[in-house]
């Protein structure tokens, strides 16, 4: 496959960044996207240029360490696919594809691709998990929960945090990450006695790193990759209405 | 071991300082004042829907008050004599109208202001903008291109009708008893402009509405998936019925059924 790629190239946080055309020829359809990356990498650095710098870590879809807008889209345009697990064989010879960072301003550029999602650690450092007695693996059945709880905590849970709902957001929120911790941990018992701190400090956090309000429009949970749905941007709403209002 | 309240809050203490000296301080890129649920992006929207389903209900009202205009001139004009008179003589002449009026201005005060500082933070949200874009592919895909555009175009149809069919400023019957005259003048054939900027506010109102009852009921309540779908449909249906009985006036009108 010959391919017509345009990427974002930007030195560092603090130059100003644009797209670069790059022709690359010879690519397999059984590469996967980022493999593809790595082969232009390979003939740019045995031209002595700066290979373009992106995010990955396990290539296997469940780490969230690799993001890339493909054409527009967050992780590309297969549905409920990362970015290191889209293949070549979604596109045809002679496409052109544009690739961009997440863009977002609670998420800096660092280099090319490469984007500083700290403001999501921090999201969680303000709440984001449960504070437990540690030892010994309780036994599985020490604490009951239903099923459909269970099920429901477990979808939310799928959240891998690599922040596509950020970039696929019209209005960059980071709601939709949010949310599906706010509804992991605040579905199970060991979720509950934090579980109105959580929504506060969390939400507080969301809104100090600077990502933007949810309009319930849905562009995150259709470019997420583990089809996070949108109500847990309901449950959400309502922790936090409950929990602002007991504070009140 | 039995941990109290006070254990926890220690024990949360020491880990989150133990997460943070772990990471590189962060600087702070915009000083708020002290934050307060209401200021945050979930209150501002849940008083936005608030106003907003308030806002609804005055729509139905005023959407069904207008069928008056099928009645003939007497009923309308009767009818809106009615709404200033309600109440007389135990309340004050216009107790109801006035009553009215400032709930409407106080939602349309809240909707707009809230609405105005969401924009503000979704615009800073994203300071460098896409290359390429792909059509929307969510939920409420329309929502994106309609929502804040179409406001802009409630917001100038409403001051329009104002001077248009309160005030009567632009409107050729001067006489403010006569509701029914005023309707007929306005959608005179003549003035066919009038008459399509009215539907095409009712359009952008249509699209409006159809995301706005939704979102505001997933912000407030916060249905899960069936009932957000319940809610979904609920919300089209209100807005078909509301813009159908607000353009069946006009058109009325302009095709001569009411004269």
């Amino acid at each position: 496959m010959k391919l017509s790629l345009r990427i974002w190239r930007q030195p560092d946080a603090d130059t100003k960044g644009e797209m670069v055309p790059y022709e690359i020829d010879g690519v397999s359809e059984d590469a996967s996207f980022l493999e593809m990356l790595d082969v232009l990498n390979e003939h740019l650095i045995s031209e002595g240029k700066d290979p373009v710098a992106f995010d990955h870590d396990c290539r296997e879809g469940i780490c969230g360490a690799c993001s890339l807008v493909i054409d527009g889209q967050a992780h590309g345009p297969q549905a409920a696919t990362t970015t290191c697990q889209l293949h070549m064989r979604k596109f045809s010879d002679g496409d052109s594809i544009d690739i961009e960072p997440w863009r977002a301003g609670a998420f800096p550029v660092i280099k090319d691709l490469v984007v500083d999602r700290s403001a999501f650690d921090r999201i969680i450092q303000a709440g984001g998990y449960i504070s437990a007695p540690t030892g010994t693996a309780p036994d599985a059945h020490a604490v009951p929960i239903p099923k459909q709880d269970a099920d429901a905590a477990f979808n939310a849970a799928a959240c891998i945090g690599c922040g596509a709902c950020v970039a696929a957001c019209p209005n960059g929120s980071g709601m939709l990450f949010m949310a599906a911790k706010v509804a992991h941990l605040g579905l199970t018992p060991q979720g509950q006695p934090e579980r109105q701190t959580r929504v506060l400090g969390m939400v507080a956090a969301h809104d100090e790193a600077g990502f933007g309000g949810c309009t319930n429009v849905g562009e995150c949970s259709a470019a997420c990759p583990k089809e996070i749905g949108l109500d847990v941007i309901g449950r959400l709403n309502k922790d936090f209405r409950k929990a602002a209002i007991r504070a009140a | 071991m039995n941990w109290t309240r006070e254990a926890y809050r220690v024990y949360r203490v020491a880990v989150s300082t133990e997460l943070q000296s772990r990471t590189a301080a962060h600087p702070v890129k915009r000083a708020r004042a002290p934050w307060k649920p209401w200021r945050s992006t979930i209150g501002l929207k849940v008083a936005m829907g608030v106003s907003g389903i308030l806002l609804v209900l005055f729509l139905v009202a005023h959407m069904a008050g207008n069928l008056h205009v099928f009645e003939g001139r007497e009923s309308m004009n009767d009818y809106a004599a009615g709404l200033r008179s309600f109440g007389e003589p135990l309340l004050p002449h216009e107790s109801l109208l006035w009553v009215m009026r400032l709930g409407l201005i106080a939602a349309v005060a809240v909707h707009i202001v809230s609405a105005v500082v969401l924009t503000r933070r979704a615009m800073q949200a994203r300071p460098v903008r896409y290359a390429s874009k792909k059509p929307a592919k969510g939920e409420s895909r329309h929502a994106v291109a309609t929502m804040r555009w179409g406001a802009i175009v409630i917001v100038l149809f409403v001051a329009w009708h104002l001077m248009d069919l309160t005030w009567r400023t632009v409107n050729p019957v001067k006489d403010l008893h006569d509701a029914y005259g005023a309707v007929v003048a306005t959608f005179d054939p003549e003035r066919w402009p009038v008459t399509v900027f009215y539907l095409l506010a009712l359009v952008a109102l249509g699209f409006h509405l159809r995301h706005g009852i939704w979102s505001a009921v997933q912000t407030i309540a916060g249905p899960n998936t069936r009932w957000r779908k319940r809610t979904q449909a609920v919300s089209l249906a209100v807005a078909v019925l509301l813009v159908a009985g607000f353009a069946i006036v006009p058109l009325a009108v302009t095709f001569g059924l009411v004269s």
